[in-house]
């Protein structure tokens, strides 16, 4: 059967190009995506809502969406152009966030599933371990949105990375804190307060390091374990320091309660940022909305206006799953975007042909559904345009303050928390 | 002023460490048994409140007492459906039954809370104290007194009570204690349903202050294990004393030198302690 297909599709390459020497290409009906995400496990809401998303950009890419514009890549058409029309065609593994079982399935579905390139791992340990065995073999690894720095830089040649990292949401904040300064606001000095893992030490490095270049002194930084079950005493070092604005590096529980402290120990700092993660997390609002108020926080995703390309995608998301696309699956399918219109512009599913496209790719501010400046990988593969809006609590919902240009709030400073 | 904030934080924690405590050392005491399940029976608590906020609608009586009573029968349930045959096991199979307890409990209340993190709704018990320039947090201040209350409570009725001598007989001499007419196995199941409640209150009280999800007894159960060490294995007053050291040392040692150091700190005291004193501060030696 499959050979028959072959045959077919070769046989309808070879009349409509007579004189164009048979490209092998056009055998390719199908382009096979292997993705490894948490499916099952702690991460498991997180892996399945990427698959949601990822399912929503196969059907936009694979049928014809005339309605979502002129400007995201593939939308317009069914399938391939430049390859007759190819469908792309996902394959699931579930690694449960297990880094030494994403490497065997990665391994697996190269060798036995036959892939043509591979996409994932959502936990940085295991996209790192899935893309040694993709740089092994010669496969093109798409990392949606894995953050860790030691991703990429490893000198491999296969793996790029669509999603902004430590780095890139530290500079986010320094340029905001200069367009602040420029208004006449007061940011002499921060505060940061990171959990102790990979996670809060490597975001809070990086604040740390751009804070330096932008001259931005840190007043304290207070590095503290995620379980804690009682954060007063960070909350009266702060108070004692009263920088002008805190960033918060956090997860669910210990966010919440931070919250909550700095209201019962009446300490009220003009700015609080949380870098995503617990201020992301769906508990946090019913939680702390009341006493939070002008919060701010990062997301590249914004559903925009009715009738905007971002809003109908996420309308089609919601047809689907009920909720509003996220922050981190939004990622996910914007590198996966990137992904589909390399292998597009490849023509091929030759890996050298579709790795040189992907270093060659150059998707501009509007042909994305993120907020990102770009897409462009660097020679280690990362996407050097990568960046992030910021949002702000308003009531009961975030609201994007950040930057002007793609602002639908207006910002409020001081914060007010608990004050009406 | 800063300096009695942190204090007077500290010793509300602990208050909360001492009530969670005292119904795993009683269990100690009465039995020579360890309840690894302690801290999920807390976690129960938690879960016991919110369900009676978010069905019924009551306020912090409400769910206070639903949470002490339906944990007290469960605690009984436990006892007579699993403990009293375990008793007759090896120790090891009597650590390992409330460990497998424990994580039956943990897991099923994953499967049916989910993982996410909750918290009770704004509750009449909201607001902020100013005494002189220190800000106590109503809740945490009313479960710290409630908590200290309770565990002086159990004391007294341990010691001053007809039931609480036949506890006490039955953890001293089973036999002898069978011989006057004292039932071992209601007066233990009595025990274990009096910890139980103990620590379904506990939950209810730290339900007020703190966000929860089904893995919060991990975090609060070994800090139980180290307050009843601390006190004096079977002591309730040794656990209240306990709790509150542990507390105060943790806030205070936050503070001056950084949260991430504030366990190393309070753990190495706790060795040193034991190697002192290893009945721990109030129990027989």
């Amino acid at each position: 059967m499959w050979r028959f297909r072959v045959l077919k599709a070769a046989a309808a390459a070879a009349t409509l190009f007579a004189f164009s020497a048979a490209e092998p290409v056009m055998a390719a009906d199908v382009v096979k995506i292997g993705i490894l995400w948490p499916l099952t496990g702690n991460a498991a809401a997180a892996g399945q809502a990427s698959k949601a998303a990822a399912e929503v950009a196969v059907d936009i890419i694979n049928n014809a969406h005339p309605e979502l514009g002129d400007d995201l890549p593939l939308a317009k058409t069914a399938g391939l152009p430049n390859m007759g029309g190819a469908k792309l065609e996902l394959v699931f593994v579930d690694h449960q966030g297990n880094p030494s079982l994403a490497q065997q399935l990665a391994t697996r579905l190269i060798t036995q599933d036959k892939v043509d390139v591979l996409m994932g791992a959502y936990q940085s340990s295991c996209s790192f371990t899935a893309t040694a065995v993709a740089e092994r073999y010669g496969i093109p690894f798409m990392v949606g949105e894995s953050a860790a720095l030691n991703i990429t830089g490893r000198g491999f040649k296969w793996v790029f990375r669509g999603t902004p990292i430590a780095s890139d949401y530290a500079r986010t904040y320094m340029r905001f804190f200069g367009d602040m300064k420029k208004q006449g606001k007061k940011v002499d000095s921060i505060a940061i307060v990171n959990e102790n893992t990979d996670y809060g030490t490597s975001v809070a490095d990086a604040i740390v390091e751009e804070a330096k270049k932008a001259n931005i002194p840190v007043a304290i930084r207070i590095p503290y374990i995620a379980s804690s079950t009682d954060v007063s005493a960070q909350v009266l070092q702060l108070k004692e320091k009263q920088p002008d604005v805190v960033i918060f590096i956090s997860y669910t529980a210990d966010s919440i309660l931070y919250m909550k402290t700095m209201k019962n120990l009446d300490y009220a700092p003009p700015m609080v940022i949380g870098d995503d993660t617990g201020f992301s997390d769906p508990s946090f609002i019913p939680a702390v909305a009341d006493v939070a108020q002008g919060v701010m926080n990062r997301s590249a995703w914004a559903i925009g206006k009715p009738g905007s390309t971002t809003y109908k995608i996420n309308e089609m998301y919601k047809a689907k799953t009920g909720r509003d696309l996220d922050d981190t699956s939004a990622r996910n399918m914007q590198s996966f975007f990137a992904l589909a219109d390399a292998i597009n512009r490849a023509g091929s599913t030759d890996p050298e042909k579709m790795r040189d496209a992907l270093t060659k790719t150059d998707l501009k501010p509007e042909q994305l559904m993120m907020g990102y400046e770009g897409v462009k990988f660097d020679n280690t593969g990362q996407n050097i345009l990568a960046a992030t809006y910021l949002i702000q609590l308003h009531d009961k919902k975030y609201e994007l303050i950040w930057p002007d240009k793609a602002a639908e709030a207006k910002l409020q400073w001081p914060m007010a928390g608990w004050k009406k | 002023m800063l300096l009695l904030q942190v204090i007077v934080g500290g010793l509300l924690l602990g208050a909360i460490y001492a009530l969670f405590s005292s119904g795993l050392t009683l269990i100690w005491g009465m039995m020579n048994f360890i309840n690894f399940a302690h801290g999920e029976f807390v976690m129960l608590g938690m879960y016991v409140s919110l369900l009676v906020v978010m069905w019924l609608g009551g306020g912090p009586a409400a769910f206070g007492f639903a949470a002490a009573f339906s944990l007290f029968v469960l605690g009984v349930f436990v006892y007579l459906s699993l403990i009293r045959y375990v008793l007759r096991g090896p120790m090891l199979s009597q650590i390992l039954s409330t460990f497998g307890l424990a994580l039956l409990l943990r897991y099923t209340a994953f499967w049916i809370f989910s993982a996410n993190f909750v918290s009770l709704p704004q509750t009449s018990l909201s607001g902020t104290l100013n005494v002189g320039g220190v800000l106590m947090p109503v809740p945490q201040l009313v479960a710290g007194v409630i908590a200290i209350l309770l565990t002086i409570g159990l004391h007294l009725m341990l010691t001053r009570t007809k039931v609480g001598s036949q506890l006490l007989a039955v953890s001293e001499d089973r036999g002898a204690a069978m011989l006057m007419g004292i039932r071992p196995d209601r007066m233990q199941a009595l025990a274990w349903g009096l910890s139980a409640g103990a620590a379904g209150i506990a939950g209810a009280l730290m339900a007020i202050a703190y966000p929860w999800s089904p893995s919060v007894g991990e975090t609060f159960g070994l800090t139980a294990f180290v307050v009843v060490a601390l006190g004096g294995f079977g002591s309730v007053p040794g656990a209240l004393l306990a709790g509150l050291i542990i507390g105060l040392i943790q806030a205070l040692s936050a503070f001056w030198f950084g949260p991430i150091y504030k366990d190393i700190i309070v753990y190495a005291l706790f060795v040193a302690l034991l190697w002192l004193r290893p009945q721990g501060l109030m129990g027989k030696a």
